[in-house]
């Protein structure tokens, strides 16, 4: 009778010991869009439209998690990455995002691009408490924690690249006349705000000219012309690639040397300097937070040799001079180290606090120095930039990379 | 550079089309409207947000029916009605608090205003000229939004968020659910509205102008009244649909209403079949639901898919959905005699 | 006043670009009576051509004229696939097809060539013209190939049996197949030579804006803008129509105050639609009356 009896203590004292050991082993959490098998994440990008120059990042992406599955996945788990169009229209934006979120049952968006389309998707993924990481624009806007805290971005904003600048004016040329061209939109606006603010109570007495351009005009001749009728020594152009591009070449064209800015988003060697020429080029300044593909001092680059064989195995159409090849790979190479951290805790939850507690992380593609550090308080990835000069056919990095962080 | 001037006896750019053709049968009315009204108890939200998308293109569709297929002008400028009417809901929701329903009256109001002036100018226009002075008022309405001169209204480059409003009366239905059927109720009340204003005088003087607009001055109708007439009215709908796709949304920037939309609203007119009102309904789902499937077919082709896709339906149906429909009732009249 | 001079020069250099894109507009409305919105499109896509040719090592005129007959050839090749059968559907139909065939060309470009800018070489250099800081050599040669161009296209259509023919068959169909005229293949030639214009166009406007799929897309909103203003059936005007616009967008970013640089664009389409107000067959182009 006793022998019984203690042997049924013993058999239930086992069965909790393995209950609890089991659960303590592989404490097993997931919300909607995880599984044992599988992670599922949503994204959009503009893949037609006025800016599908873009839809290369979301293909890149893609990319990197089919390299990522086929070398086992993370912890036993296959990424399956949902990416549709938004043509970057807000409205469509809308639509795609309740798709991932209601109907593939996603379980965070991640990189979905642009501001327009990322505001419009805010309010309804943080209502629903589903991350919106690490969103593909710099506006200031996603470093809000506390208002907002199921969305962070992930580069560097564009109102801290336009303080770095106003440090560099500053220090350099405090007696500088500058004059910019903005293109008309919230990216323009937030580069002009952030040189503003770095420029202080000089910002009024330094910028000689604000001259702002639209992206359906053929050519920015006029603007040119205008901003060195202006007397400015300063050049800050605050555009994208096609649109820097031309400026460069017009300068050269009407004989007119201001030291010449231009901001990181048309920093590209291969689609924008190279075209533009390299003769036209030599001393322009610019800020960078990633190396860049087309620029051959970083061939030798043990972090860009990984990324030239993912291309060649994983992506071998894609274009390595387009700068949204080495975005893509430094995004997903972020979000794949946020996965690996949450372990077997894959609720929405685990992940927003695993992506704030990222500490010294340096993906591949990014400067030497240049490191990811978030926290609860701090949703803002990539802060450092520094600042460089083209020289002969590349960039020449100098100085310390600088944060520009937003206070 | 020569004096001489040419005579042209084209036929109108927009047929005739039968009065009664303009609308569906009792019977199949009944059908459309209490699918629409039990579907949505049934899916999921998205879905339902989806309809609901449908039926607010649906109307701004509608709106630019009555306009080309009503009066015969041509409008390429739509989406800029549209803007209006968004921003008219989204800032006084917004910045003065007042209740979602209460904005879209005055969205309607505000845009038949301003598209009844803007008919003013466009009088002396047709065909490929008045394309593009509505075409330029498509391209230069993103621009004024983003003016600094009215940033403090309308939020400038960055746009307003939009609060969806719960449904009303302590009624246990998502918000989605309430605004489906908010939205059904005014786009049932603005199909019937311009059913009979097609029907009435107003419309047969509409129609009359886009057959022949010379004859019809002869008639004694007032022409440059009754063109502006319909610009306002089209524009006035097309207000209103802004204003619950705001609402719908959540979010007004300008980047939401580009020329794009003018498009696409212009893409939905004649796939739907143009002068016929059920089908702006069928020309807002291609709109809506066309671009999803080529993207699903290929996403690096997806415009080349949708253009090919397209294309297939206007070489089969050159006359949109209203021919479809026009065979079906032919198979089905046959059906019946047998 | 130094800055009104150099406003003007560089609105003048402009303007060449929407001149340019202008002729084409004019070209396809002689032939087929609309406006083709997937002409900047087909401008683009054989610039791609002419620029993947020299890629592959031809010289650039060598590259220029075989994407002269590409064009040609393409043009005729997609009036007789895709919208010959479309000839009795109504005419907002068509525009609906022009609307799809610049969505499918658009995409097909942006999947071969993709979206990163390309640089695309200049016969004419690119040095300043004349001593002048404000016009390039370039500059001046598009000026030059756009008023030779002109002066073609007049002749064409005054004075050759096919000119003359192609404007019968657009403007009086019925009465020119009476006549003989093979009306049909008419509107395929017209294509043809408006996709071959165009082409020109998009070689000579490209080192300028940089190649890429979305060149065209701001040009051919200017080119219509400018051939409306000139009539869309004069040549002469759609041209002078072209420098107008490139000027008058200049100044009025300058010298209006506020929203003048902001709102250019809606400011010359304002005045342009008021100019049709006041002459609403263009400038240049012929009115119209309409028998009952």
């Amino acid at each position: 009778m006793q022998v019984a009896q203690q042997l049924r203590i013993a058999a239930l004292a086992t069965a909790i010991v393995a209950l609890t050991s089991g659960a303590a082993f592989a404490q097993k959490k997931y919300d909607t869009g995880a599984s044992d098998t599988e992670i599922k994440i949503g994204n959009i990008m503009p893949y037609s439209g006025p800016a599908s120059a873009y839809g290369v990042i979301g293909k890149t992406e893609e990319a990197y998690f089919k390299k990522i599955n086929a070398e086992g996945g993370i912890n036993g788990r296959k990424i399956n990455f949902v990416t549709y169009d938004d043509a970057y229209s807000p409205p469509k934006a809308v639509e795609q995002v309740r798709k991932l979120v209601e109907s593939d049952e996603v379980l965070f968006v991640f990189n979905p691009l642009g501001t327009p389309s990322n505001s419009a998707i805010q309010k309804y993924l943080n209502g629903k408490k589903i991350p919106q990481l690490f969103v593909a624009t710099g506006a200031t806007k996603w470093n809000d924690p506390k208002n907002f805290p199921w969305t962070m971005g992930w580069q560097p904003s564009y109102q801290s690249e336009g303080r770095i600048y106003a440090k560099y004016l500053l220090k350099e040329k405090p007696g500088a006349k500058v004059g910019v061209l903005f293109q008309n939109d919230d990216f323009g606006k937030d580069y002009l705000k952030g040189l503003k603010d770095g420029l202080g109570d000089k910002a009024a007495s330094m910028i000689v000219m604000e001259e702002s351009y639209e992206t359906s005009e053929p050519s920015i001749d006029g603007h040119i012309v205008k901003l060195k009728a202006s007397g400015a020594d300063v050049f800050f152009s605050v555009t994208t690639p096609k649109f820097a591009a031309q400026a460069i070449k017009k300068l050269a064209e009407i004989d007119w040397h201001p030291t010449h800015l231009v901001v990181n988003v048309s920093a590209s060697v291969g689609s924008v300097i190279k075209p533009a020429g390299f003769e036209n080029s030599q001393g322009i300044l610019s800020a960078a937070y990633a190396k860049d593909a087309a620029d051959a001092q970083w061939d030798n680059d043990p972090g860009m040799k990984k990324f030239f064989d993912f291309l060649a195995q994983y992506a071998p159409d894609a274009n390595k001079l387009d700068s949204s090849t080495v975005y893509g790979y430094g995004a997903a190479q972020t979000l794949v180290k946020v996965l690996q951290m949450c372990g077997d805790d894959l609720t929405r939850a685990n992940v927003m606090k695993q992506a704030a507690s990222l500490k010294d992380f340096a993906p591949d593609t990014l400067l030497p120095g240049v490191k990811i550090n978030t926290s609860a308080t701090d949703f803002a990835p990539i802060e450092q930039l520094q600042m460089m000069r083209f020289k002969g056919e590349k960039w020449e990095l100098f100085g310390e990379a600088i944060s520009g962080a937003v206070e | 550079m020569s004096a001489v001037e040419e005579i042209a006896s084209q036929a109108p750019a927009v047929e005739a089309v039968p009065k009664r053709a303009m609308t569906l049968s009792s019977g199949t009315t009944f059908v459309v409207v209490l699918l629409l009204l039990v579907v949505p108890l049934f899916v999921k939200n998205f879905i339902i947000f989806q309809m609901t998308m449908l039926l607010i293109y649906g109307l701004a569709v509608l709106a630019l029916n009555i306009l080309t297929g009503g009066s015969g002008q041509f409008s390429l400028g739509q989406s800029a009605f549209y803007a209006v009417g968004a921003y008219t809901s989204a800032i006084l929701m917004e910045q003065y608090n007042i209740n979602y329903a209460l904005t879209l009256p005055v969205a309607g109001v505000i845009c038949f205003g301003f598209g009844f002036l803007f008919g003013q100018p466009a009088l002396r226009l047709s065909g490929v000229y008045l394309a593009l002075a509505t075409f330029a008022l498509a391209t230069a309405m993103p621009q004024i939004l983003k003016l600094g001169f009215f940033e403090q209204w309308t939020g400038g480059v960055q746009g307003l968020v939009v609060t969806k409003p719960d449904a009303p009366f302590g009624l246990p239905m998502s918000q989605d659910m309430w605004l489906y059927y908010f939205t059904l109720a005014i786009t049932i009340a603005i199909y019937i509205f311009s059913v009979n204003l097609l029907r009435s005088r107003s419309g047969r003087a509409f129609m009359a102008i886009r057959d022949n607009e010379i004859a019809a001055s002869a008639m004694g109708i007032d022409v440059a009244t009754y063109k502006t007439l319909a610009f306002g009215v089209s524009a006035g709908i097309t207000g209103v649909a802004g204003g619950l796709g705001a609402i719908a949304v959540q979010f007004v920037a300008p980047d939401s209403y580009t020329i794009v939309l003018a498009i696409s609203l212009f893409l939905g007119m004649v796939v739907g079949g143009v002068g016929w009102l059920p089908g702006s309904f069928v020309g807002a789902a291609f709109i809506i639901f066309v671009p999803n499937i080529a993207e699903g077919i290929s996403k690096g082709l997806s415009g080349a898919v949708f253009g090919v896709l397209l294309f297939l339906v206007i070489f089969l149906v050159p006359h949109g959905s209203r021919q479809v429909a026009m065979v079906a009732q032919q198979l089905l009249g046959k059906l019946r005699k047998n | 006043m130094e800055l009104f001079t150099n406003q003007v020069l560089a609105g003048i250099a402009t303007g060449a670009i929407y001149a340019c894109m202008a002729l084409a507009v004019v070209m396809i409305y002689q032939a087929i009576d609309h406006l083709n919105f997937a002409q900047g499109e087909m401008a683009m896509f054989s610039t791609f051509i002419s620029w993947q040719l020299m890629q592959w090592g031809l010289p650039y005129w060598a590259a220029f004229i075989a994407t002269l007959i590409f064009s040609f050839i393409g043009g005729i090749a997609i009036e007789r696939v895709l919208f010959k059968p479309l000839t009795k559907a109504p005419i907002l139909t068509q525009v609906a097809g022009f609307i799809a065939l610049f969505s499918i060309i658009n995409s097909c470009a942006g999947l071969i060539w993709d979206f990163t800018i390309k640089q695309y070489p200049t016969p004419f250099g690119s040095s300043p013209f004349l001593g002048s800081q404000l016009i390039s050599t370039h500059q001046a040669g598009m000026i030059g190939i756009t008023l030779l161009l002109l002066v073609g296209l007049y002749f064409f259509f005054q004075y050759t049996r096919v000119g003359l023919a192609m404007r019968a068959a657009a403007a009086l169909p019925e009465s020119a197949r009476l006549v003989g005229i093979n009306t049909s293949w008419m509107i395929a030639l017209g294509w043809g030579m408006a996709a071959a214009i165009g082409s020109i166009a998009g070689m000579l406007i490209a080192p300028v804006v940089f190649l890429e799929p979305n060149m065209m897309g701001g040009v051919l909103i200017y080119g219509f803008a400018a051939a409306v203003l000139g009539g869309l059936t004069s040549p002469f005007g759609a041209v002078l129509g072209g420098f107008l616009v490139g000027i008058f967008e200049n100044l009025a970013g300058t010298y209006i105050p506020h929203v003048g640089n902001e709102m250019k664009l809606p400011i010359a389409l304002a005045l342009i639609i008021s100019v049709l107000v006041i002459k609403p067959a263009g400038l240049f182009g012929r009115n119209i009356v309409k028998r009952v």
